[in-house]
């Protein structure tokens, strides 16, 4: 079972959610986490992996052989995010343009374009006391997040329990991680501003046809709004989080709401069960012995 | 004219809420939500709006499955997956034209996507350029640009000082297009481990531009220690630290009623935020002008 994270608003709890329903499940299942906000990676912070293994995540770019150029321009026509020009006797490319779809060299009549891998980001696997654990980090000045969270996608094991931290917003990135899983969790808190990226979220979650439910965190600051809507919509909350100094000081210091305050731990696991009903899909439970 | 753009790195550390603050304090100046995907400064600033314009951007393949001899080159040429069963996923679909080009029967166009709005308003406190992109639209970046284009053109026009953007979370796309050219940047960031993890991507990625940063710590009695290795952290890369703000539910309160906390309560925070803006100020004046001027 695919399970995601996300949220719209930035900083509502999404890591807080994903990491602690990852430590709850994984005596009954085996659990995944993938961190893919690349560009703000946080779930290592609480997991505190072993890292296993390392790949440097690269968009093929093209080189264009100068020998073999005719300076023909079809290259710079094809290209459609304006990577390559074609000067009289030059071929520039701008490889922070460039998509990588390839087109360039394939249609190039000379066969004078090769491509090259240009890293822009990594992927790090590994575990971190029985959660298999794998995120991916965006390169400081790269612009293109998705690439990077397609790869840690590709690790995902169809067996576990795989639960995704998504980045906030509505826009590709969030697209590229929601795609395919079977529910999605939204975090909000209850204020205007959680209320309206919510609701947001919602319709995106919609759009890509997959089921959701709330998680309500800080509850006790804002307006009722948060509940109304999800009451007029038919959206189950499914967890409810108080605004508590204890849970704001052990989150600033990268601690486990579920270690420092065990009595969370049953509550994500209802959560996952109520997840389990709603979505239909049936998770074997784990037949591993013991503990790593 | 001077641009401010305010960043974070993580979400929800605060960055809409003091935007709306300096949107009540700053005299001359135009405010630009380039948090386009999730925006949300209007809750604060309540616009009527002036013009909305449409936001065309980026095209998605689509194949008429009359002519299609389904020969499944597409297919095999699309790198992002989005051609399944002869038809082209415009949520996968990133625009390169590729299968256009090499399709033998030249039966797969391009198709250009209203991609969202964006909008020139009023406010209490002057102009407002702000976005909506489309539910799961691409091309944040692209309309980031369009809002930043016009918030100079209006800053010109009526000859405000400055140029006041609320940015996004994160560091990639939407972000470099708010932040590149920019004057300032003002780094909100919270006394989290993963505050100051964003943090730091973000300090490196205005380094990587070019642009010069000042850190506002917000809630920083949520964690005083590590408050004060924010602080000194900053002091060793030369980073000034503008002010340091505690958790007040005030500042939730005056949301809740549409306003700014520095408009709701003369108490509390409102004097650290007015300082703050004083700081932002000052620092402003001593950054060259770009080419926003020109």
């Amino acid at each position: 079972m695919v399970l995601s994270v996300a949220s719209g608003k930035g900083g509502t709890g999404k890591t807080l959610v994903a990491t602690n329903l990852a430590l709850s499940l994984k005596d009954r299942f085996r659990v995944q986490l993938l961190d893919c906000d690349v560009e703000e990676p946080n779930a290592h912070i609480f997991l505190k992996p072993e890292v296993t293994g390392r790949a440097a995540v690269c968009i093929p770019v093209p080189v264009v052989d100068e020998e073999k150029c005719t300076h023909c321009r079809l290259c710079a026509e094809v290209c459609a995010y304006r990577a390559i020009a074609v000067l009289t006797n030059r071929v520039l490319v701008f490889p922070q343009l460039c998509h990588g779809c390839g087109a360039c060299a394939y249609l190039c009549p000379e066969h004078a374009i090769a491509e090259q891998g240009k890293e822009i980001g990594v992927v790090e696997w590994g575990h971190s006391d029985g959660v298999d654990f794998v995120h991916g980090r965006l390169s400081v000045g790269e612009a293109m997040a998705p690439p990077v969270i397609r790869m840690v996608k590709q690790r995902i094991d169809p067996d576990k329990v795989a639960i995704i931290d998504v980045s906030p917003g509505t826009s590709c990135p969030v697209v590229e991680s929601l795609r395919g899983s079977d529910f999605c969790l939204l975090v909000t808190e209850p204020t205007p501003f959680g209320l309206n990226d919510l609701v947001l979220a919602v319709e995106v979650a919609r759009k890509l046809s997959i089921p959701c439910g709330v998680v309500v965190n800080r509850a006790g600051v804002g307006d009722g709004k948060v509940e109304e809507y999800c009451a007029r919509e038919s959206i189950p909350i499914l967890l409810t989080i108080p605004l508590d100094t204890r849970i704001a000081g052990l989150y600033s210091r990268g601690q486990p709401l579920v270690e420092g305050m065990p009595e969370w731990r049953p509550r994500f696991l209802d959560m996952f069960d109520a997840i389990l009903d709603r979505s239909g899909v049936r998770v074997k439970p784990a037949t591993r012995s013991g503990q790593a | 004219m001077k641009e401010l753009v305010v960043l974070s790195g993580k979400g929800g550390t605060g960055k809409t809420s003091l935007v709306g603050c300096f949107a009540a304090l700053a005299r001359s100046k135009v405010l630009a939500d380039c948090d386009v995907d999730a925006a949300d400064l209007h809750l604060l600033l309540r616009p009527s709006v002036r013009d909305k314009t449409e936001f065309w951007s980026g095209h998605a393949a689509s194949i008429d499955r009359e002519a299609c001899t389904r020969c499944g080159l597409c297919e095999s040429v699309c790198r992002f997956d989005a051609v399944k069963d002869f038809t082209v996923d415009p949520l996968a679909c990133e625009g390169c034209g590729f299968c256009v080009r090499v399709c033998p029967e030249r039966c797969i166009v391009m198709k250009e996507r209203m991609a969202g709005h964006w909008f020139v308003s009023d406010t209490r406190h002057g102009p407002l350029v702000h976005a909506q992109l489309g539910i799961a639209e691409e091309n944040s970046g692209k309309l980031v640009t369009v809002v930043r284009n016009q918030a100079r053109v209006i800053a010109k026009k009526e000859n405000l000082a400055h140029i006041i953007i609320d940015g996004p979370p994160g560091i990639g796309c939407p972000v470099i297009s708010s932040l590149s050219g920019v004057n300032l940047a003002l780094l909100v960031t919270e006394p989290t481990l993963s505050g100051m993890h964003d943090l730091d991507r973000v300090l490196d990625l205005c380094r990587h531009f070019d642009v010069p940063a000042m850190v506002c710590i917000n809630k920083y009695n949520v964690n005083e220690e590590n408050s004060r290795r924010i602080v000194e952290q900053c002091g060793a890369r030369g980073i000034e630290i503008a002010a340091q703000i505690p958790f007040d539910k005030s500042i939730i309160e005056a949301l809740v009623r549409g306003l700014a906390v520095v408009e709701y309560s003369p108490n509390g925070v409102t004097g650290l935020i007015n300082a703050l803006w004083e700081n932002v100020l000052k620092r402003l004046e001593t950054e060259e002008a770009t080419h926003a001027d020109l």
